[in-house]
């Protein structure tokens, strides 16, 4: 995994300060603060509707926030639009690519709108096709690339100018794992080659696999911030499921585990309704311990699982409280249509 | 990777007026979305229909339904020699009705998002799209003239005179492509576009002299047809190619031109600004 944690420049390359933005009476941002240091990944963590688009299209310029300040690579959003949308690249949750036009040919355009040569356009729209294994698939119409594809497409074609600072909203939304795992990989290198990314994800998997800092937002706030694995600590780490073969051997697993005498595996708990035994993993030498301990002790075992925690678990823990409840949500995501 | 490596810490990238985009970079920009819509009709043909098909039925339909009983049977050429000019300025105007209804498709697209957070200047977009229509525009046109040729249309006058023609209708017709925009940009959906279009459109079309000569016609609506942009032209591109007295026609449909694109481009282009 790429993490340069130490591009320790110090310098923010997004800094938004009080942002707000109101939809009739929907408050989709209600005074966000929030830095992304440069050379680094946030994750932005929330439920649907929690105002991470609304973010994401004001950081863009795309909506004017009705109030507070952002500054993007030094350029002020409201004051300085021009000069901003020079160094940002966007790839949003519903892919922003010309369906009729093939995989070069929006690339190609890209270029042309970014002022490259006709030459340079065309050189730098091949290359990224190639970067995002998307050469064979150049001169299809883009509506004929599988939602992996089109993903990696629009990818492509925010990094035709070489951003400063990219913003991915819900990059992975409706990919299937594979497909995921090959976005998360481009992502890791865009950081390697040093760009600024603001990422807003509702899992908690993808920013742990992406993201240096978090930041939690719910109903237009910020409701927790600070380093990946300060909050992993809040919220716990992994948890190792097993489920033995036997049911009855529920009571002398968890015996077993908590007189191994394993750093840190002292809260195995049974689940007599579900037949499993749930272990807070802190390591991942724990997870060997753990199962070489098993198969020690002669246990046969059924299923054996890790499971991070989910979005309603890191709220659970970092606000006592469960996330909004979806209903609310779904208003705020008509108004925010009826305003696109 | 030349990645920028300006900070919130140090705006020194940030000289005013930097963002400016020149007059160059402005007709690339056009170029560069003009092909897109190019590409998109290669990709689409069926959307050229209307330019193709629309100019043949409806010359077919209007000589030999009318040309009998307006220019007397048998004697369609005469009506024929009528109506093409008429048509003309109908072609103008239906095909910038489609204008209306492909920008409000093209709304609901994510592209779009992507060109409004680039650094083009915003009405770039729109210009493109009346380049190519006007484009479509042309194709109708000739085809139009060619079915006239075909049926037995005559020029009376010059080839610079039917080309004066041409080209009065399409500066007309691309005015209206900015009526049409603002329609599609102000509008939910695009058959609402099309809804309101046909609305305005049919009386306009039909209350002017492109189809019969306006002297038949009751007073109240004789003086309509005095002013409706639709008769100046088709009178302008009748005079043109059949001679007769030009200027005050021609003078008329410019300065509706000049008036229309005047107050709904500048709307257009800020609804299109505005648009979130």
């Amino acid at each position: 995994m790429t993490r340069n944690n130490t591009s320790g420049s110090g310098g923010n390359a997004v800094e938004v300060r009080g942002l707000v933005k109101h939809f009739g009476a929907t408050k989709a941002l209600d005074g966000v603060d929030l830095d992304v240091r440069e050379g680094t990944v946030l994750g932005v963590l929330g439920p649907n509707g929690a105002g991470k688009t609304t973010l994401v299209r004001a950081l863009s310029t795309l909506i004017r926030p009705d109030a507070g300040t952002a500054r993007v690579a030094g350029y002020d959003v409201l004051t300085q639009p021009r000069q901003l949308r020079r160094v940002i690249g966007l790839t949003g949750q519903y892919a922003s690519v010309d369906e009729k036009l093939s995989g070069f040919e929006n690339l190609y355009m890209i270029g042309r709108l970014l002022d490259l040569s006709r030459k340079d356009a065309r050189r730098r729209a091949e290359a990224m096709l190639e970067r995002f294994s998307l050469t064979e698939a150049a001169k299809r119409p883009a509506m004929q690339y599988s939602g992996g594809m089109r993903r990696r497409l629009d990818l492509a074609a925010s990094m035709i100018g070489r951003p400063a600072v990219l913003y991915l909203d819900e990059p992975t939304t409706g990919l299937d794992p594979r497909t995921r795992n090959e976005v998360w990989e481009e992502v890791q290198r865009m950081v390697a080659e040093g760009a600024t990314v603001l990422l807003t994800t509702q899992y908690m998997e993808e920013a742990e696999q992406l993201a240096q800092e978090l930041t939690v937002i719910d109903r237009g706030r910020v409701i927790a911030g600070g380093r990946v694995d300060e909050l992993k600590a809040k919220v716990g780490g992994r948890t190792l499921v097993i489920r033995p073969a036997d049911r009855g051997e529920l009571p002398r697993m968890v015996g077993a585990l908590a007189q191994a005498g394993l750093d840190g595996v002292t809260g195995a708990t049974a689940d007599e309704a579900e037949g499993t035994v749930s272990v807070p993993l802190l390591s991942d030498e724990q997870l060997t311990a753990v199962i070489g301990l098993l198969g020690e002790r002669g246990f046969a075992v059924a299923d054996i699982s890790t499971h991070l925690p989910s979005l309603d678990e890191v709220f659970l823990a970092v606000t006592g409280q469960k996330a909004s409840a979806p209903a609310d949500r779904n208003d705020t995501d008509a108004l925010q249509e009826v305003a696109a | 990777m030349s990645t920028a490596t300006a900070t919130a810490g140090a705006p020194a990238k940030a000289a005013t007026g930097e963002g400016r985009i020149g007059p160059r970079a402005n007709l690339r920009h056009i170029g560069a979305l003009a092909r897109r819509n190019m590409l998109q009709i290669k990709q689409d043909p069926e959307s050229m229909f209307d330019a193709v098909l629309m100019p043949v039925i409806f010359i077919l339909l209007f000589t030999y339904v009318f040309g009998g009983s307006i220019g007397g049977k048998g004697n369609e050429r005469e009506y024929l020699n009528y109506l093409v000019p008429g048509l003309m300025a109908m072609m103008g105007m239906n095909i910038s009705m489609a204008v209306g209804t492909g920008i409000n498709d093209d709304f609901k697209k994510g592209v779009m998002d992507r060109f409004r957070t680039m650094p083009i200047a915003r009405s770039s977009v729109l210009v493109a799209k009346i380049v190519v229509e006007v484009g479509r525009m042309l194709i109708a046109t000739s085809i139009l003239l060619g079915m006239g040729f075909a049926l037995g249309l005559t020029v009376s006058t010059s080839v610079l005179h039917l080309l004066a023609a041409v080209a009065l209708s399409m500066v007309f017709g691309a005015s209206l492509m900015w009526i049409f925009i603002l329609l599609g940009l102000t509008m939910k959906t695009p058959q609402a576009v099309q809804g309101i279009a046909m609305i305005v459109l049919m009386p306009l079309q039909f209350g002017s002299s492109i189809f019969a000569p306006t002297t038949n016609m009751p007073g109240w609506l004789e003086a309509f047809t005095e002013y409706n942009p639709l008769s100046n032209l088709a009178d302008a591109a009748r005079h043109l190619i059949r001679g007769g007295p030009v200027a005050h026609s021609v003078w008329m449909v410019l300065a509706w031109s000049v008036a229309i694109t005047a107050v709904t481009a500048p709307l257009a282009v800020s609804r299109f600004r505005r648009k979130t």
